[in-house]
């Protein structure tokens, strides 16, 4: 049996869909970070997968996926702190008891 | 002459405004005052300098082969519309510009010692005096204006002044619609004077460069007035109404000047203007500003003299006026307006002068232009010896409080100084030699009578009432019936301090010398010296008629008596007429009030409020309900936006894959 190309954009279309569904429904703003790593890993796992299979010898994809992990890093961080700080105002990481964000 | 002084003479006044207009409020009164008149002292230096130079110096490029030249000592382009259509800033000094930088400085200088004691305790002094500066500054830089442009923008700024200065009691409501109405009412004219300047620089600057007037500046006043017949050449035949339309331009032109001069029917706003300060009176409305309107058509005169129509307009124009606002004088109560009144009628006398000074011949006869000299001289000398009335008013308002005669009489003993420079003023204006007003109103009507006797008679008529009615005043004031009120009061009337009563003191005395100055010799229409002498059968008229009005206003106001009441009494409608200014006023508010708002503007303000707001209304309604509706998309909680975005994210796929397809 020979490894196409759906073997792996099956898998990423499910752990993005995976991620969009963890995302709408889950109220723990960790999971919620959780369910974005896993939409953003599914994007750099079809990054690296058209890559190998339409340009075969380069390596574009295979950097840009590099940068998004390395900046998905910073975002990851970013957003943790975002979330101790509404810990530390509210109490909990329930991302249905953040209300004001329409001011 | 270098071009630093003349520099200096427009700086001076301008940085004077900036310094006293932004730096007063931090300054004492003392300090503000000083600076003012120190300045203006100056100033007026720096323009006998220039204007002696002018005159006296001989330079070959002033004077050649005994004829004064024009010079413009600078002019630097300001704006360039297109090659030709160019506005310059620029200094031109000829023998009528010259005249009245001595004219507008000295009456300033005066002016700002004046008020000095007279305006000590009123608040806002600092601004009284940055206004002053301005006030000068504009008329400045309207005289010496090089292009009609320049002239234009001085004229405005002059209106501006006026407008600031009139409401100076800006808390006083009389005074606040009287500077409204002196603005509206002068714009109004210079609205017509745009025109007629539009008009004459769009036919000589189309004119085709090889034509008569080829490759020159259309706003030039020496290329204009260096060949008139050219530019009536550059008009003719331009549209259907072939030669005439440098007739209509012209007059366009001097309806401006009648509103600055208050010509009827645009003279409604002097009178009113009346409630600024007494010294403001003095410089704008009896000295400088209301003879803009002499000096445009001085310096426009050899073109109005290629366009005749134009300068019989102005006769008949300044004619009516003269004899209306010598009429209305004899019925006032309020000493200021009956010197407003005299303003009007004397600026009106300078009117009929220049339009009588035609200078071709006429049925063989050549007329010298006697008129414009005679016209230009009057000016000098009624700048003098009205602001020295007008500042003897004010000295006697500052002693009574009051404006009215009914509140003066028998102050002769009181208020020597001023009843002896008073006195002289009104000789002066009554034209009786040796003092100044004589001389210039002599050359005057000899002007009108060689023009037509008709002019000639009318004015020496005009000059019978002047005499009268100001005599009258005169008679009323001093001599009458002594005020009771001064035997009990505390506070008797008494004369002014030195700064009130040295420039009554000095106006007096150039008016009793003014008229020896040679006149003709430095100011004449085509720069040639002419020599004045006195027209016997003229002057024995005019003289006559002046004494017989004294002797009339003297039988009848040196004492009290029941005659003037009983004259008053016998003709009640005529003296009402009179006294309401012959319901000039009245028709004004008809015709603003009843046709203008109630009918015509009626139906622009319903468009206004129902078409174009309405426009606008529909716009923001339509805003409101979109917003009203989706505004609950906007929750606050994080999971709807992700909802949102999701929905979005969706619909944007859809779609990019149906255009796929």
């Amino acid at each position: 049996m020979d490894l196409t190309i759906l073997w792996y954009i099956v898998p990423s279309v499910i752990m993005f869909c995976a991620g969009v569904y963890g995302f709408c429904t889950r109220k723990n703003m960790i999971a919620l970070l959780i369910s974005l790593e896993l939409m953003l890993n599914s994007a750099d796992l079809n990054f690296i997968v058209f890559n190998r299979f339409l340009f075969p010898g380069t390596m574009d994809g295979m950097v840009f996926t590099l940068f998004a992990i390395a900046i998905a890093a910073a975002e990851t961080a970013v957003a943790i702190a975002i979330i101790i700080n509404i810990y530390r105002e509210i109490g909990n990481t329930d991302i249905t008891s953040v209300k004001q964000m329409k001011f | 002459m270098g071009i630093t002084l003349p520099i200096l003479i427009l700086a001076l006044p301008f940085t004077m405004f900036l310094i006293l207009g932004i730096g007063g409020v931090k300054m004492s009164r003392k300090l503000a005052g000083t600076l003012g008149i120190l300045a203006n002292g100056a100033l007026a230096v720096m323009a006998y300098i220039v204007a002696f130079t002018y005159f006296f110096s001989g330079e070959a490029q002033f004077i050649l082969d005994g004829v004064r030249q024009q010079v413009q000592l600078f002019d630097v382009t300001w704006l360039a519309f297109t090659e030709r259509m160019v506005v310059n800033i620029g200094f031109l000094l000829d023998p009528i510009s010259a005249m009245m930088l001595v004219v507008i400085t000295t009456i300033s200088f005066m002016v700002h010692l004046y008020s000095w004691g007279y305006m000590e305790h009123e608040p806002g002094f600092q601004r009284y005096y940055a206004f002053l500066a301005l006030f000068t500054f504009s008329m400045l830089g309207l005289v010496v204006a090089t292009n009609i442009f320049q002239m234009y923008i001085f004229w405005e700024l002059v209106g501006v002044s006026s407008y600031l200065l009139i409401g100076f009691f800006y808390k006083l409501p009389s005074a606040v619609s009287a500077s409204k109405k002196a603005f509206i009412v002068t714009r109004f004219a210079d609205l017509f004077m745009l025109i007629g300047i539009l008009v004459l620089s769009y036919y000589v600057s189309h004119t085709p460069a090889d034509g008569p007037l080829g490759g020159a500046s259309a706003f030039n006043f020496m290329m204009l007035n260096a060949q008139p017949t050219n530019v009536l050449a550059s008009t003719l035949g331009a549209t259907f109404l072939s030669g005439s339309v440098l007739t209509w331009a012209m007059i366009l032109i001097f309806v401006g000047g009648m509103g600055k001069s208050a010509m009827l029917p645009l003279h409604i706003w002097l009178p009113d203007a009346m409630e600024g300060p007494t010294p403001v009176s003095a410089l704008i409305h009896a000295a400088t500003m209301v003879v803009a309107g002499v000096y445009l058509v001085a310096r426009f005169f050899p073109l109005y003299c290629i366009v005749p129509d134009s300068l019989t307009f102005i006769t008949v124009v300044g004619a009516i006026t003269a004899f209306y606002a010598a009429v209305v004088a004899c019925a006032q109560i309020d000493i200021k307006r009956i010197l407003a009144f005299s303003t009007i009628s004397q600026i009106a006398f300078m009117m009929v002068a220049l339009g009588c000074a035609y200078n071709e011949p006429i049925e063989g006869v050549h007329y010298s232009g006697l008129g414009y000299m005679a016209g230009m001289f009057h000016l000098f000398t009624h700048a003098m010896f009205k602001a020295l009335l007008f500042l003897g008013a004010g000295a006697l308002i500052h002693a009574v409080h009051s404006n009215d005669y009914t509140k003066m009489g028998g102050l002769r003993k009181y208020m020597p100084i001023t009843h002896i420079t008073f006195l002289i003023g009104c000789l002066a204006i009554a034209g009786i030699w040796p003092f100044s007003g004589f001389f210039s109103k002599d050359e005057m009507l000899a002007a009108m009578f060689n023009r037509h006797w008709f002019w000639g008679a009318w004015m020496t008529m005009v000059a019978g009432l002047t005499a009268f009615y100001m005599f009258r005043m005169y008679y009323l004031v001093f001599w009458w019936e002594e005020n009771p009120e001064y035997k009990t009061s505390h506070h008797k009337p008494h004369d002014a301090p030195w700064q009130m009563s040295l420039p009554l003191i000095i106006l007096a005395a150039v008016s009793c010398v003014a008229g020896f100055i040679p006149f003709g010799e430095l100011v004449t229409y085509n720069g040639e010296p002419y020599h004045i002498h006195i027209e016997a059968p003229v002057a024995a008229t005019s003289l006559t008629v002046a004494v017989l009005a004294i002797g009339l206003a003297t039988a009848m106001y040196v004492k009290k008596n029941p005659w003037p009441t009983r004259l008053k009494n016998m003709f009640p409608a005529l003296w009402q007429a009179a006294h309401r200014r012959f319901y000039w006023d009245e028709i004004y508010m008809f015709i603003t009030h009843n046709i203008i708002f109630n009918i015509i503007c009626r139906g622009i303000a319903w468009f206004d409020r129902h078409i174009i707001d309405g426009a606008m209304d529909g716009m923001a309604a339509v805003t409101n309900w979109c917003s009203v509706r989706i505004k609950g998309m906007q929750s606050g909680t994080v999971t709807a936006y992700v909802r949102w975005y999701f929905i979005g994210a969706v619909l944007l796929a859809a779609i990019t894959w149906i255009c796929l397809l």
